[in-house]
């Protein structure tokens, strides 16, 4: 009996198998959640690690946000740019699946609560080794689902940069998860296997509880609560990866609702010219000046002699890490590859942009060669037929397909061409 | 023999166990550079926090509920289901709801945060008014006539 303790001594209170009463705990309930999860956190995973390959982190130093992660970069590749809508759709998945999950990860730590506090607390070395996995595994998912969904909320109270914490993290978890799985999976397919053909489910004495109350709710309808949780979750968000009256549909989610200000420039800011510390005198025609360093030597450019360049147009969205995404935008500039060319690069090149923003992460970045020679990646003048607003980056910005937010510099005051 | 193995428990799950360590020490070495005691604070908090006061804090409300409608038990999902969705949103979207990242949220994204706590009291009412109005459609079915 893994409830056996000394004779003369029962166990009280959580430790006591009498304690637990809800007659929903069993192995049937834990497994439906658990191949749920199984799923889910999969695919929170890897797109999670589809995300961190879109920053392009090998490219330069300035992409990379985790130096010392050694091999678990191991499958880093160079981002592509096609389909434009790549990252809006792996990271909108990533953001929107994972609130989803988060009434069947509080439903499923309910189901095996009490296995916590099992006596004695180690029967094997194995045993105890399995216990502290569980803590990671536990602690894991907490602290990735905790990071994740106060990040969105540009809660910052993590102990940390929200990158190292979040990608380390979710190895951690993922090395505790894989365990889980490996020795736990198995047994939990049987259970929904056995539960179909009509069998009775598998018993389990710590899960299943020993003198239970009185239902007042089916298994299936618990079920329900946790799918429906789910559903009222993704129903109030998923619109925020679309303009126009889905957004208005993501009702309690950063960046839903409505769009900001009005007129061509109304879609979604990731951060104002104000919050980035842009001088409105630095952005003037008569002051602004773009810089392009490349093979050739530099040259500094003005805004009307940017306009006086061959224009072009490409149609493309803006897609958070945050999960919120614009449908696509119409944008209107100079071609970033014209603008290599324009000091010896004919051949692609990867580019270093810096902005005028003078704090703050992600005032730099880097873009790879296969970004640059892009004919859709612009240096964009204009957006939806106006003139870029201060918050979307005027003078000029970058706008590269499939790249994320924060590689499509705004405020951009240099370009140097060549290699990082 | 068998002494020995039932202390050291399933070879198989101690080698997976110990695969899975040697990555998640791989990985943590790396988390915890930078405040690793506020990291780990974290990391374990959550699992803590979770299991022994946010578990405990809402099963003893649903042990509550179910304790003052004893007697009336068609009741009490009327009332679990909706409490249950509306404390779910408030968990997720607490930093947006009581205002805590309003100042921030308004200057980053050129977006008023002030509507956050009055939509999720309307969803909130919203999903207590389909409940009983769900709860009345039931009585009256179960009472063919009651109403007349």
């Amino acid at each position: 009996m893994a409830r056996s303790s000394l004779p003369g001594r029962l166990p009280r209170g959580p430790f006591s198998p009498d304690f637990w009463r809800s007659p929903l705990r069993g192995t049937w309930f834990t497994s439906v959640l658990g191949v749920v999860l199984l799923f889910g956190i999969t695919v929170l995973f890897v797109t999670g690690l589809v995300s961190y390959a879109a920053y392009n982190p090998d490219l330069s130093p300035v992409n990379d946000r985790t130096p010392g992660k050694g091999i678990l970069g191991f499958y880093l590749f160079s981002w592509p740019t096609d389909p434009p809508w790549l990252y809006r759709l792996t990271q909108g998945v990533h953001v929107t699946l994972g609130l989803g999950l988060v009434p069947v990860l509080l439903a499923k730590l309910w189901s095996v609560l009490p296995k916590l506090f099992t006596l004695p607390p180690a029967r094997s070395v194995t045993h105890a080794l399995e216990r502290i996995s569980l803590l990671l595994l536990v602690g894991g998912a907490l602290f990735e689902f905790v990071t994740g969904i106060l990040n969105i909320q540009l809660d910052y109270v993590f102990p940390g940069s929200f990158y190292p914490l979040h990608f380390y993290g979710a190895w951690v978890f993922f090395g505790a998860f894989l365990a889980h799985v490996v020795l736990k999976a198995p047994a939990a397919f049987r259970n929904l296997r056995r539960m179909r053909r009509g069998e009775d489910e598998e018993p389990d004495e710590d899960l299943t509880a020993a003198r239970p109350d009185p239902p007042t709710v089916t298994r299936r309808g618990a079920l329900g609560l946790v799918g429906g949780g789910s559903l009222l979750l993704l129903a109030t968000s998923a619109g925020r990866s679309f303009d126009g009256p889905l957004r208005r549909t993501a009702v309690l989610t950063p960046h839903g609702g409505t769009e900001p200000g009005s007129g061509p420039g109304a879609f979604q800011v990731n951060k104002t010219a104000e919050y980035a510390g842009i001088r409105p005198d630095d952005t003037t025609e008569e002051a602004w000046r773009l810089t392009v360093t490349g093979r050739t030597g530099t040259v500094r450019l003005s805004r009307a002699e940017l306009l006086a360049m061959e224009q072009h147009d490409a149609d493309l969205p803006i897609a958070c890490v945050e999960g919120w995404s614009t449908s696509d935008q119409a944008w209107r500039g100079v071609r970033l590859r014209d603008l290599a060319a324009l000091v010896g690069h004919d051949d692609p090149a990867a580019v270093y942009v810096e902005s005028l923003q003078a704090h703050g992460t992600w005032r730099d970045a880097a873009l790879s060669a296969g970004q640059v020679a892009d004919e859709r990646s612009l240096l964009a003048l204009s957006v939806n037929g106006a003139d870029l607003t201060p918050d979307h980056g005027h003078p000029a910005r970058v706008i590269v397909p499939a790249a994320p937010g924060v590689l499509n510099t705004k405020w951009v005051t240099r370009l140097t061409f060549g290699d990082l | 023999m068998s002494d020995r193995r039932s202390r050291l428990g399933s070879p198989f799950h101690l080698l997976v166990l110990l695969c899975s360590f040697a990555l998640c020490a791989y990985a943590g070495v790396r988390l915890l550079d930078g405040d690793w005691l506020m990291i780990t604070v974290w990391f374990v908090g959550a699992a803590l926090i979770h299991d022994l006061v946010l578990l405990p804090l809402y099963a003893a409300a649903d042990r509550a509920l179910i304790t003052v409608t004893v007697g009336r038990t068609a009741w009490v999902n009327h009332i679990r289901v909706p409490a249950a969705l509306s404390g779910l949103l408030l968990l997720v979207w607490f930093p947006l709801i009581t205002g805590r990242v309003s100042e921030r949220y308004a200057s980053v994204a050129a977006l008023s945060a002030d509507g956050f706590a009055a939509r999720w009291l309307l969803i909130t009412a919203a999903l207590f008014a389909g409940s009983a109005v769900l709860f009345a459609v039931r009585v009256g079915r179960r009472r063919p006539g009651a109403g007349e």
